[in-house]
């Protein structure tokens, strides 16, 4: 009985002591910047590097779900370790800002940067990169001039041959909250029910499948974050070429609104002690260094005019975005939910 | 009558290492027999080849006048009409009673089913178990619906592997003349498996001895005590010590035992012979002057159990009643009774 | 007897304390899960009943049914072909059947999707050869319902073939021959005999698969199929509304808890085990095209669960191997490996603790309290995460106020962000796993071996240190390795509450394949399962133990 007590206290005491061990010890720089980041770590590490290489400031980072990493900033309240929280669409620093986990910072520099409707008015947070979701076809089978609007995709021919991914992602999302935003809800309520009934197959797999089930003539059009189509342009993975190679691109919503878009971007936590650091993070981000980087590496648009933009950007030509605040992304994405649930949009 | 179980020259091997050589034995419908033996002597293996458990490499199984094991065919075990009682019951743990014994009878209608199941628990007595769970049952309970169960499909032969060894010895004795009598009415052939001597003689009809994977003597259980073939056989079964005795050529034994008839003897029987001593051979008589000394003594209830020393040192044992109560190191008078003493040639 | 309970009554109550306290810790993220069901319930009830909630409960049904019947026929087939018979290729088999324990479901069904897609080779190439067009022939949708079925049954039947690969071997061979003697054939045998009595592991088995298949997101994600978990995360992330999420969650759980309820409940009069003297086995010989279909069909089984994906790996990974391979690469392997090995033995010793207490005081509270600490399986990752999370985090920070308002000392957050939290929620999540392993393995030790060691003189502690752990070695290692293997291949948790810079392979994995880049995301899931492997491969001999080690 003494023996097998003083075992037990053996093991939990070891357990204790590499828990202890192993976990990293808090950061003792005084200057770094922690964030959570809900753009995952090899698209941005790159970045982060190279801004700890030119001011000397350590990043420390966590990866993950936007919500999620909310959910922990919010529960940590004013102890949390993060500074920064960095999220790869507007509706969750919308969430953010409404959750009051955000705190305004005021530049000048960045707001000169950063289109004001690609940021928050009161400078809780600032778009960093533009994705634009646009129009795939298939080359052979229909003609640019049969393309206008996402609008217009709800008409009887289109029947069974648009390809597009669940209505859990969130730029399906955004895309009809935009919708909802710039036409109202009825208007999209009755343009969600002709155009789900046009879906050649039920949603699955990610955007890169859609433009595969174009290229392979499952369906004619499909819905898709255009940086998706570049990567496959620029793949090494000859498959994924043959497919890009057969679909073209188009810009919709040119003659109106212009093409629905959300950004990536960066906000200061309200529990931030780095507040300078942080701040000169996101200016570094917002720099023309950083924007081409986007551009270059992950066929992203920058958030500003300035830049020069890889090739393959280049040859999609110039577009139209939809200059409606991202703010109102985050803002109706519930009720975008909700109708394309009763759209039966799976 | 008919030989129901014939056994010819089984030999049963574990990979090459025989565990049953050249066994014959047989058995005519409704007799009870008995392999009986020390453990390891080869009786289950032999067992568990007439189950089919077991392939034979030479020889031959046939029950009803039909082969069931040569070394070229081992008829599957499902289809030997064969009943088997395990050692310890091998009930079905996630089956009531009546499941279990229904378990066989799957060539059965509903009702008839229902209707033998009855049938057979009432045969062994245990009607009011028959929603119980075999963990809800007593030993005795298991081992009487084991029985049933093994006989519900109505086999030709019903082996039964050491039915009583996992019971009390109270139950044992009871258990075996119950079963008995009830394979008796119902004139099953069967064959059982014991290492226990009083359980062979309370079931058989006959008893094949075994010893070190031979048959070595196949008797009725009163011929195989008193008339053991061997010394084996002699040491064996029941009680009693086998001594060494001088004899001379009219048959007068040493020690002052007395005479053997000669015709009791073999042909050339030599100076010395050895002897098989019963408990019953050498009786109490107080008349007697053949006095003995008594080395130990113990008490067996209706009787006394006495070790005595002869003359020469050798120890040989006596029964008496239980009110013949003399001390250890004093004399006990006896008197021989050699008529049913059992003579062997020395080696 | 007098000196034995004046010891033995401290040593229970003692018992029992740290029983409700381990129990409280452990069920306080469930509770707060639970919790959510006291609060209004939201307009966005109303939205999902008239909407989508009868999909969501509906698919999952299909779901949980197609997977149980999967992982029950894969399992058995196997646990029978390698345990009760005997054929060439038997004993490698026998271990290669738990290979796709070590395959991820989302890495299998990015996989799969890879090569039987539309627009993946075979179908590419069928259409290459016979001049065909979409429509112009039929091919099964990989990213169906049925697809995520297959998925799930392929890498989850391991559980179901472990367990009742040994319950087959630990049967009485007396009462299988038996059957035999009472007039059924084999197959018969293996359905109203081995299968019957081997019911408590094929339960637990099966149970821990079903658990799995209601917490999984990846592979039903990934497939578009509508299952209760993406009504949770649709619900939570694009809802935003965190509190019906939290009790969507609850009501999963109660259906889970009223299934084991129910399964204990229509088990409760009946035994399993029977005490046989006769173990000695006698394996089945299958031979001449017996022993080729045995074989084939054990060959099938291994490849579609691990030799084809893992190949497709390889061979992706083996592309990208010179840019992937590097220190960082290292550093993902060791982190994996410490943190698996760190929580599947905190799991184990928990559920040594949980499993012999219901043993010793084997009562309605005690159960109850076992039963709800070992829910955690049956939610999703991210639930526990959140449940974890916001305790936790709380609990943090009434330490810091209190040592700033007494001491003026802020202390931080003390657990919130560190390796321990994350143990903590791993041990809540996969605590049911080592849980039922650990006691199909007591169950099988019987009560009267207790009795005994008691009865002469051993108190509780003593009975369980020198009579069942050497006798439940084989159970202990095998949760040992099932809890490893889960927490190197668990991912919602991990990304959640992991501290700074700190990744996992199964985080690399899934960053890149949910940015579609499948290639590179195979070296990072190749390393799980290679190294999922290592410890199947240790401990292989000890949870297949044949029955001659037994004896």
């Amino acid at each position: 009985m003494q023996r097998s007590t003083s075992l037990f206290h053996a093991i939990i005491t070891t357990i204790a002591v590499s828990l202890l061990g192993i976990a990293p010890i808090e950061s003792v720089f005084a200057d770094e910047v922690n964030i959570y980041s809900a753009r995952q770590e090899s698209l941005i590490k790159p970045l982060l590097d190279r801004f700890t290489q030119k001011t000397g400031i350590e990043i420390n980072m966590v990866t993950g779900k936007g919500d999620a990493l909310l959910t922990r900033l919010k529960s940590e309240g004013m102890n949390s370790p993060a500074d920064l929280l960095l999220t790869v669409d507007a509706g969750r620093l919308y969430r953010a800002q409404e959750a009051g986990v955000l705190q305004a910072v005021e530049s000048l520099g960045l707001n000169n940067d950063i289109p004001s409707h690609l940021r928050s008015l009161d400078g809780q947070w600032y778009g960093l990169s533009v994705r634009a979701r646009v129009l795939v076809y298939a080359k052979d089978r229909v003609q640019p001039s049969e393309l206008s609007s996402y609008e217009a995709l709800s008409d009887p021919t289109w029947k069974g041959r648009i390809c597009i991914r669940s209505s859990s992602n969130i730029y399906n999302q955004s895309l009809v909250a935009g919708m909802i935003a710039s036409q109202g809800m009825a208007d999209t309520e009755i343009w969600l029910a002709s155009f789900v009934s046009n879906f050649a197959r039920p949603p699955a797999g990610g955007d890169r499948d859609q433009i595969k089930a174009v290229a392979a003539g499952q369906c004619d059009v499909a819905i898709v974050n255009s940086y998706y189509l570049g990567a496959m342009i620029s793949s090494s993975d000859k498959t994924q070429q043959d497919a890009a190679s057969k679909v073209a691109l188009f810009w919709p919503n040119q003659k109106d609104r212009g093409t629905h878009i959300n950004i990536s971007g960066a906000g200061v936590t309200r529990a931030a002690k780095n507040i300078e650091s942080a701040k000169q993070l996101i200016s570094f981000l917002a720099s023309n260094e950083s924007q081409q980087w986007y551009a270059d590496r992950n066929n992203e648009f920058p958030v500003r005019d300035t830049v020069q933009v890889s090739s393959t950007l280049d040859s999609w030509g110039p577009f139209k975005a939809d200059t409606i605040n991202v703010t109102e992304l985050g803002r109706n994405n519930a009720e975008a939910i909700k109708a394309m649930d009763r759209a039966g949009w799976k | 009558m008919n030989n129901q179980l014939i056994l010819d020259q089984v030999t049963v091997k574990y990979g090459a290492i025989p565990a049953v050589s050249d066994a014959t034995f047989s058995l005519v419908e409704g007799e009870i027999g008995c392999l009986l033996g020390p453990s390891g002597c080869g009786k289950t293996t032999l067992l568990r080849a007439i189950a089919g458990f077991e392939p034979v490499s030479t020889g031959s199984i046939s029950l009803h006048g039909e082969f069931i094991s040569t070394p070229r065919n081992t008829k599957a075990p499902e289809d030997r009409a064969v009943g088997m009682v395990f050692q310890d019951f091998a009930l079905f743990p996630h089956l009531n009673v009546n499941k279990n014994i229904g378990f066989g009878l799957s060539n059965l209608s509903g009702a008839e089913k229902n209707l033998r199941i009855t049938e057979m628990l009432e045969l062994v007595g245990l009607t009011s178990v028959a929603e119980r769970f075999p963990h809800e049952l007593s030993g005795g309970q298991r081992q009487r619906i084991a029985l049933a169960r093994a006989l519900a499909p109505s086999p030709q032969i019903l082996l039964l592997d050491e039915p009583f060894s996992n019971l009390d010895a109270e139950l044992r004795t009871q258990l075996a003349a119950e079963v008995r009598s009830l394979l008796k009415k119902n004139k099953v052939t069967a064959l059982m498996v014991t290492h226990d001597q009083d359980e062979a003689f309370a079931m058989a009809d006959k008893i094949a001895l075994l010893n070190a994977g031979n048959i070595v003597q196949v008797d009725t259980p009163y011929k195989l005590y008193h008339k053991p073939g061997s010394l084996f056989a002699a040491d064996f079964i029941g009680k009693g010590a086998v001594i060494n005795v001088g004899i001379d050529a009219a048959g007068l034994l040493g020690n002052n035992l007395g005479s053997l008839s000669l015709n009791t003897l073999p042909e050339d029987f030599g100076n010395t012979v050895k002897l098989l001593v019963r408990p019953d051979d050498i009786a109490y008589d107080d008349t007697s002057d053949t006095k003995l000394e008594i080395v130990s003594k113990s008490f067996l209830g209706p009787n006394y159990l006495y070790e005595l020393a002869l003359n020469d040192g050798q120890l040989v044992p006596c029964l008496t009643h239980s009110h013949v109560d003399i001390a250890v190191g004093d004399e006990l008078p006896v008197q021989f009774d050699l008529r049913h003493v059992v003579i062997f040639n020395p080696d | 007897m007098s000196a034995m309970s004046s010891t033995e009554q401290p040593t229970g109550r003692r018992w029992r304390a740290s029983l409700f306290i381990v129990t409280a810790v452990i069920a306080l993220p469930i509770l707060v899960i639970f919790a959510s069901l006291l609060l209004p319930f939201s307009t966005a009830w109303q939205h999902l009943f008239e909407t989508v909630l009868t999909d969501y409960v509906t698919n999952s049904l299909i779901l949980m049914i197609g997977v149980g019947f999967g992982t029950l026929l894969l399992g058995v087939s196997a646990a029978w072909l390698t345990g009760m018979c005997d054929f060439p290729g038997r004993k490698i088999l026998s271990w290669a059947f738990l290979l796709p324990m070590a395959m991820p479901a989302y890495i299998i069904a990015y996989t799969y999707t890879g090569i039987l897609d539309f627009s993946g080779p075979i179908q590419n190439s069928l259409r290459g050869i016979f001049d065909w067009q979409y429509g112009d022939y039929y091919f099964p949708q990989v990213r169906s319902l049925s697809g995520a079925i297959c998925m799930l049954s392929l890498v989850l039947y391991p559980y179901v073939y472990m367990l009742v690969r040994v319950a087959f071997i630990e049967q009485s061979t007396a009462v299988l021959e038996a059957s035999r003697n009472l007039g059924k054939r084999p197959w018969e045998t293996l359905f109203q005999v081995a299968i019957p009595m081997a019911r408590p592991a094929i339960v637990a088995g099966v149970s821990l698969a079903l658990m799995e298949t209601l917490a999984d997101y990846g592979t039903v994600a990934y497939f578009g199929v509508n299952a209760f978990t993406t009504g949770i995360f649709r619900t939570w992330y694009g809802l935003g509304d965190l509190t019906t999420a939290a009790q969507l969650c609850a009501f999963l759980m109660l259906f889970v808890f009223a299934l084991i309820l129910a399964e204990r409940w229509s088990r409760q009069r009946l035994r399993f085990h029977h005490d046989s003297a006769q173990k000695k086995m006698a394996r089945m010989q299958l031979k001449g095209w017996r022993a080729i279909l045995a074989l084939s069909i054990g060959i099938l089984i291994v490849s579609l669960g691990f030799i084809i994906p893992a190949g497709q790996l390889a061979l992706w990974a083996a592309t990208r191997i010179q840019e992937n391979l590097n220190a960082n690469f290292l550093s993902l392997l060791f982190n994996s490996f410490a943190l698996a090995s760190l929580a599947s033995l905190c799991c184990l010793i928990i559920a040594i603790f949980l499993a012999y207490t219901k043993r010793v005081f084997n009562s309605r509270i005690e159960l109850g309290a076992v039963g709800v600490a070992s829910l955690g399986y049956a939610v999703p990752g991210t639930v526990i995460a959140v449940g974890v999370l916001i305790p936790v985090a709380w609990l943090d920070n009434q330490i810091d106020f209190l040592s700033k308002a007494w001491f003026n000392y802020p202390t931080g957050l003390l657990l919130s962000g560190t390796i321990g939290i994350l143990v903590f929620a791993y041990v809540i999540r996969f605590l049911s796993v080592a849980l039922n392993t650990v006691d199909s393995g007591l169950t099988a030790i019987k009560p009267s071996i207790d009795e005994s060691a008691r009865s002469l003189g051993a108190t509780p502690v003593r009975v369980l240190s020198r009579v069942h752990l050497p006798i439940l070695r084989t159970s202990l290692l095998t949760a040992l390795l099932l809890v490893f293997v889960e927490v190197l291949k668990e991912l919602p948790t991990t990304l959640i509450l992991r501290p700074f810079n700190f990744n996992t392979l199964a985080v690399r994995t899934y960053e890149l394949a949910s940015d579609e880049r499948l290639i590179d995301a195979a070296l990072p899931a190749l390393a799980i399962v290679i190294i999922g492997l290592l410890p199947v491969l240790l401990i292989t001999k000890s949870i297949l133990n044949e029955r001659s080690t037994n004896e």
